[in-house]
């Protein structure tokens, strides 16, 4: 082989090989800032303490709060996208035509490419001033509000990669319930849903990870008090939000303060890649399943 | 009612249902886009476009956030480009199946889950501190880049994989090496994919705040950046900043802003759409 | 022919799939408790065919069907037709076996539960029957509550006979129903429609001449959309009126 071949070969790979250097420096990062950080507060108050105040005169470093923040937003935006992904995924797959399925698709994608400061903003001024006509009590920053937003910004996620699932269910599988005098509801919730399920699955867990890592949409419209409460209608903070909160602010680096951003990104960072693994496991247990 | 007339009138509920559902989230974007051309679209004119931030929301304009956000987009593109294809490259023509590949792609996978703000953190820690780039626009394309880079691997890659065996097996019976190979014949053949996919990867990187908030690029720029180092604002940032104001004046000035950053995602989407289709129509295989 | 009723009929019936006429002006009588083979060569439009008598081509984008099919009398493409309680009458056995991924006896029972049947003794006892009719039930007695997926092929064919005679049938459609099967599994379909027939209408269709010859009483032969013939088995494969169909059954095509 002539030199030149085996130099372009050789740049090739090193392109390849910087995505896992990507993935050491990310490591690298959050581990190494983090453990000077626990090196001063100590790896059992960051995981019991109930409160989060690093900002303040009475510094206390309890991630708890800001973990119950994210998750309520989470859960908001995930009941508000599944039961609607899932069941546009099941009305385009059994009860729509071809010509609807075509344009109605590329449509609900359209909201998965609106950048989410946008939907903050939605959130903001459109979605919480409506709840408050019939929620009176509710605050201007809320996890509701940013929740419902998020869920609508996750829809696309859910009803495309759970239309897949359904679709890749064997044609036989419909037929034999089809053939047996089942509605389509019957087909789809006694048997497509069913045998589509790790598919499923796997488009929830990564609808949730999207959404436990989603920064602006809670930046804007949930708040900025770290609380540790289970109410969608008070102002809250998520682990993204507080790392765009320091960020905003001027804080010397080698600081405490600054560490904690490191803190908190590693917990994130656990989170989104345990949920990833655990979505590629299922789907490469359950592939094989009608071959 | 017999059994039968109970399950007929359940599959037309759920029919109901399902329209409902595939249509809600349509409505309510059409009522926030409603929304923000009624609260932006009064805003916008020459001077909002061409004026610099200010304290005063009549007086404010969006010229450094545009400038910013095309830096950003023209050096994030010279940046990931040549490295998410060369990777995509790599895997798709050269890499063997053992365990690095297979290692490879599920990092990859892995990365592209990673949420944005992580990348904001790799980027303050390596570009702004390590390498002393500061808040600069090197900086935040950099971030974007290794953000964007397993969209463009991936996008890369099926786009390859739909070249026909018969491309390559023609150009080495002529006696082509293997990059001549990938140069001349799969390249090309895949170009329109390639390109789809970095349209979209860009259209993402454009929309992004949170990263570049967290390695430093400020809310008030009062210059437009004229080098790669110099400090910079885009966009997103600016909305961000003028949303968390309560004085309703910069919320109509985030919704113009809006509007235009809408634009640019709609537009750049659109090319996207346009050049797959195109695609897909010219060339049967 | 003979003194029976007529069961099933075909009357002017074409079928479309968008422009492509798939059916072409088909006529036929098919008496009860008889065994009717379709045979052809591939693409010759017997399995649209099957597929009309019990609607399974209306999810078909683009399918439209003219003319009339009808069953015991009633035209089953007439506005108030329901589509599931046809299907309830006029079950479908499919090429490849197709258990749902649930147990063996969810799978025979699946039809009476949709209908709303929750009582376990009689979802047991029917099971228990069907199994039985399906020659099934010696092998998998003692197995009920095993995954269907873990049978053989064969006893996944006639798990899924025995499906579809649980919801009592009076019409059974039958779609190459041995093709993927070994010949052992296969000869056990054939001696099971041979049983089947005192209480069913059957239709089969098939690829295996050898296999109409023993199976069926009529046979229809069907050429580029058209019914070229239709006779007693015997007769069709012993005189065959029509050239297309001697070159056929003699294998000079096919």
């Amino acid at each position: 082989m002539r030199v030149s071949e085996k130099i372009i070969e050789g740049l090739l790979w090193l392109s390849a090989v910087i995505t896992i250097l990507i993935t050491i420096g990310i490591i690298w990062v959050l581990l190494s800032e983090s453990i000077s950080f626990f090196q001063v507060v100590s790896l059992s108050e960051f995981l019991t303490e109930k409160e989060w105040t690093p900002l303040f005169a009475d510094k206390k470093f309890g991630i708890m709060p800001l973990v119950a923040g994210t998750l309520l937003t989470t859960a908001v935006a995930i009941a508000v996208a599944l039961p609607i992904g899932l069941t546009i995924a099941i009305y385009l797959n059994e009860y729509a035509h071809a010509r609807m399925k075509q344009i109605v698709k590329p449509l609900l994608e359209v909201l998965a490419t609106i950048p989410t400061v946008v939907y903050g903003f939605f959130a903001l001024t459109v979605v919480t001033p409506f709840l408050q006509q019939f929620i009176p009590g509710m605050a201007g920053f809320n996890a509701l509000s940013a929740g419902i937003v998020m869920g609508i910004m996750i829809i696309p996620m859910i009803s495309s990669l759970s239309e897949d699932a359904i679709s890749a269910v064997p044609r036989s599988l419909r037929e034999a319930a089809y053939g047996m005098g089942s509605t389509r509801l019957q087909t789809s919730f006694g048997v497509m849903v069913p045998a589509a399920s790790s598919g499923i699955v796997v488009s929830v867990i990564l609808a949730i990870s999207r959404a436990v890592g989603e920064t602006m949409i809670v930046a804007i419209a949930a708040g900025q008090q770290p609380r540790l409460t289970l109410n969608p209608l008070v102002p809250i903070e998520t682990i993204t939000t507080y790392i765009v909160q320091v960020s905003m602010g001027d804080v010397p680096r080698d600081s405490l303060e600054y560490k904690t951003i490191f803190a908190a990104g590693i917990t994130l960072f656990v989170f989104t890649f345990a949920l990833n693994n655990l979505s590629f496991w299922i789907k490469k247990k359950y592939q094989e399943k009608y071959d | 009612m017999t059994n039968s007339e109970k399950n007929r009138l359940k599959d037309k509920a759920f029919q109901v249902f399902g329209i409902f559902c595939t249509f809600i989230g349509l409505v309510v974007l059409a009522i926030f886009l409603f929304d923000i051309v009624i609260e932006g679209v009064k805003r916008i004119d020459w001077d909002f476009l061409t004026s610099l931030p200010s304290r005063r929301a009549s007086r404010a304009g969006i010229l450094t956030a545009w400038v910013g956000t095309l830096w950003i987009l023209v050096l994030t593109t010279l940046i990931a480009f040549p490295l998410g294809v060369a990777a995509g490259v790599y895997l798709e023509e050269y890499g063997k199946k053992n365990r690095l590949s297979s290692f490879l792609e599920i990092n990859i996978a892995n990365l592209a889950g990673v949420p944005s703000i992580i990348y904001g953190l790799l980027g303050l820690e390596i570009f702004v501190r390590q390498m002393r780039l500061g808040g600069s626009l090197l900086a935040g394309a950099l971030t974007l880049s290794l953000l964007i880079l397993p969209i463009i691997i991936v996008t890369t890659r099926e786009a390859i994989k739909s070249v026909p065996r018969s491309i390559r097996d023609g150009s080495f019976a002529l006696g082509a090496s293997k990059w001549q190979t990938v140069w001349f014949q799969v390249l090309p053949a895949s170009f329109g994919g390639i390109l789809t996919g970095i349209i979209l990867a860009l259209s993402r990187a454009v929309g992004e705040a949170a990263p570049l908030i967290v390695i430093g690029a400020l809310a008030y720029v009062p210059f437009t950046p004229s080098s790669p180092m110099d400090e910079f604002t885009v966009l997103p940032i600016q909305i961000f900043n003028w949303t968390s104001r309560p004085q309703e004046a910069f919320l109509n000035n985030a919704a113009a802003a809006i509007i235009v950053l809408l634009i640019i995602t709609f537009m750049l989407n659109g090319i996207a759409v346009y050049l797959r289709n195109r695609q897909q129509r010219k060339i049967k295989w | 022919m003979s003194k029976k009723d007529i069961k099933l009929e075909a009357q002017a019936l074409n079928a479309y799939y968008g422009d492509f006429h798939a059916l072409k002006n088909i006529n036929i009588a098919m008496e009860e408790k008889n065994v009717t083979a379709f045979i052809g060569p591939s693409g010759c439009g017997k399995s649209t065919f099957l597929r009309t008598f019990n609607r399974m081509n209306d999810y078909i984008d683009g399918f439209r069907v003219e003319g009339q099919i009808l069953l015991d009398g009633n035209n089953i493409y007439q506005k108030d037709v329901q589509v599931d309680e046809l299907r309830k009458q006029v079950g479908m056995v499919f090429q490849k076996p197709n258990p749902f991924p649930k147990s063996i006896f969810e799978n025979v029972v699946y039809g009476l539960k949709i209908q709303g049947i929750k009582n376990k003794a009689v979802l047991a006892e029917a099971a228990e029957k069907s199994l039985r009719q399906a020659a099934l039930w010696d092998e998998v007695k003692d197995n009920l509550n095993k995954s269907a997926l873990a049978l053989s092929g064969g006893q996944q064919q006639r798990l899924c006979i025995a499906r579809a005679l649980a919801i009592s049938p009076t019409v059974l459609l039958m779609d190459e129903p041995a093709s993927a099967l070994d010949p052992i599994s296969t000869a056990k379909i054939e001696e099971l429609i041979y049983e089947l027939k005192n209480h069913y209408t059957i239709v089969i269709v098939t690829h295996n001449m050898q296999q109409a010859g023993r199976v069926s009483d009529q046979t229809a032969f069907f050429y580029m959309g058209e019914l070229v013939e239709y006779a007693k088995t015997k007769t069709m494969f012993t005189s065959p009126k029509d050239n297309r169909t001697q070159n056929y059954i003699t294998g000079r095509f096919g």
